[in-house]
């Protein structure tokens, strides 16, 4: 009987908490709904209640910072940039689990203390580099860094996958006559797909997360990402919500969807990525 | 384990390497042979003299005055009060939720603040923190306590900031704890509960030593996290009222691209990247173990 009543109790704190975390959430979608005039006094007030589509249409269609250009741009350099760096750090990931090569310790070292630089350590050497390429505000240069980025941990990630894998299947299809390169790509990548999806997941979040690195290399109005243009939607002289939220709303649906999807592998790879 | 011929090497492991080390490694040395040179590449010690002594920086004053306080103290403040409350919130919560029905779906409302880009997640706490469409005011109002706009006043602008990342943050922590408790055993439980011991003496006994490895990673994780914090500041405050919640990564974009003071700035990155390996070691350390 005490049992059920704490049962009970745990379950009234737990959705109480779970309301409690949502309300901003809520909060930015009344906002975004709803015209200006109604959420002036908070969006709780729920006396006149109209929906809106202008606040969307205003900022998907915004003069100065368009998100239907926005999302697209932000399309063009997120996709790349996962396709990229999971096809290079899955071989190296295998390279690392599979092969011995002269100064490997040193080399996963170096790997891994890369894995806690903190952006602002290249960022003004890689504008110089992009600079010197003429790569500076194209999106070429955006996805090489993006790609260099994601190496590191995606190949530590994908190491650790594959030494779960045995090495006995492997060994049976080398016997039969197969070279490295078929065993990789017709036996390895296959049984791999599961920690590829993980990682192209977060990756792909991550990058269409990414302000900082956009921030610096990429300067056009027209070539802004998505996440570039949220700050813009502010306004001069006053915040206008309605704006702002909608904005929001479209930049969080990408990721948002992509985690709907792949909810299991997104959160073992969070978990996997930092446990190891 | 098989000795890689130098086909093997040149395409597995190459490719990775030669772009980590144009892109990640070089520059990561260009800022540090940055942060010890002037504008003609002469050695010098002047940039690290002046970032630690700037008031940008650390601001004995601001203890007195109030904020700004310097971008050093307010990243320590980031820590002390973001680290300890999103990481026993997220621990409490796994402990609460852990076989709750529809648990699922409340870990999942807790956990979309990771989700989503950490520029929407500032514009979330600008907006929970605002005078007239806020609801932090909503709460307030109702108690009927005083009502403002929390991010623009230099007293309050860094402290709704911290506490709005927690909101952000925790859902990482519980996550990882909830995963940590799936793997404790119940035979743990059950033993201790046939010896007679409290939930209490349970929890303290059992779980909170076996999640010692998580906990290193979550601390770890956090830790890195409130150094390179700038997205949110970026967005919800440009580090403002007067450099009232200016933080270091922000110190250093401003230095390099507001400023062009190169120097400066690779002096603030080499130190951000310092602390955070730093922070990081007892994380190493575990992984590298075994």
């Amino acid at each position: 009987m005490k049992k059920r009543y704490i049962q009970i109790i745990r379950t009234v704190i737990a959705w109480l908490i779970a309301v409690i975390w949502l309300l901003p959430f809520v909060g930015i979608l009344m906002t975004s709904i709803r015209p200006m005039s109604e959420i002036l006094d908070g969006w709780w007030n729920f006396k006149e209640f109209h929906l809106t589509p202008d606040n969307f249409m205003g900022a998907w269609n915004h003069p100065t910072a368009s998100l239907k250009n926005g999302m697209k741009n932000s399309f063009i350099v997120a996709i790349p940039s996962t396709v990229l760096p999971l096809f290079i750090a899955t071989m190296a990931g295998y390279g690392f689990s599979r092969y011995r090569f002269p100064v490997k310790k040193t080399t996963f070292f170096i790997i891994i203390l890369t894995l806690t630089l903190p952006q602002q350590m290249i960022a003004v050497p890689i504008f110089q580099i992009m600079n010197s390429l003429g790569l500076v505000d194209k999106y070429l240069g955006l996805i090489l860094v993006h790609t260099a980025w994601g190496i590191p941990w995606i190949t530590f990630f994908m190491r650790n996958f594959f030494s779960t894998i045995p090495s006995n299947v492997e060994e049976a299809a080398r016997i039969d006559g197969a070279s490295d390169f078929t065993i990789f790509f017709r036996i390895i990548l296959p049984l791999a797909l599961p920690g590829i999806a993980s990682a192209a997941a977060l990756q792909f979040t991550w990058v269409w997360s990414d302000f900082f690195l956009a921030l610096i290399l990429i300067y056009s109005p027209d070539k802004l990402l998505a996440t570039q243009r949220v700050p813009l939607m502010r306004g001069v002289y006053h915040v206008d919500w309605g704006l702002l939220a909608a904005a929001s709303v479209l930049v969080m649906l990408v990721p948002l969807l992509v985690y709907a999807v792949l909810q299991k592998q997104y959160v073992k790879g969070m978990v996997g990525w930092s446990l190891k | 384990m098989r000795r890689a011929k130098l086909s093997h090497y040149a395409f597995f492991i190459l490719p990775a390497l030669l772009l980590l080390a144009a892109f990640v490694v070089y520059p990561s040395l260009r800022t540090i042979y940055l942060s010890f040179v002037d504008e003609e590449g002469k050695f010098t010690l002047a940039g690290y003299k002046e970032v630690f002594t700037s008031r940008d920086t650390f601001d004995p004053e601001g203890f007195k005055r109030g904020f700004p306080m310097g971008t050093l103290i307010h990243n320590l403040l980031w820590i002390g009060i973001h680290l300890p409350l999103s990481v026993f919130l997220g621990l409490l919560l796994a402990v609460l939720l852990k076989g709750l029905p529809g648990v699922s779906f409340i870990k999942s409302v807790i956990f979309l603040g990771m989700v989503m880009p950490m520029i929407v997640g500032g514009v979330m706490i600008r907006f929970m923190f605002d005078g007239n469409v806020g609801v932090v005011n909503m709460f307030l109002k109702f108690l009927g306590l005083h009502t403002q706009t929390w991010t623009a006043y230099p007293e309050t602008a860094l402290l709704s900031l911290i506490f709005g990342s927690v909101w952000l943050w925790t859902g990482f922590s519980m996550v990882l704890y909830s995963a940590g408790l799936e793997t404790i055993p119940k035979e743990f439980y059950e033993a201790a509960a046939i010896d007679g011991a409290s939930r209490f003496r349970m929890f303290f006994n059992i779980t909170i030593p076996l999640l010692k490895p998580i906990t290193v990673v979550v601390v770890t994780m956090t830790l890195l996290w409130e150094l390179k914090v700038f997205d949110i500041v970026y967005v919800a405050t440009m580090g403002g009222p007067g450099g009232a919640s200016n933080v270091l990564a922000l110190q250093m974009y401003s230095y390099a691209f507001r400023e062009f003071n190169f120097n400066k700035s690779a002096v603030v990155a080499v130190f951000i990247t310092v602390s955070t390996l730093a922070a990081s070691i007892p994380m190493m350390r575990l992984s590298t173990r075994e």
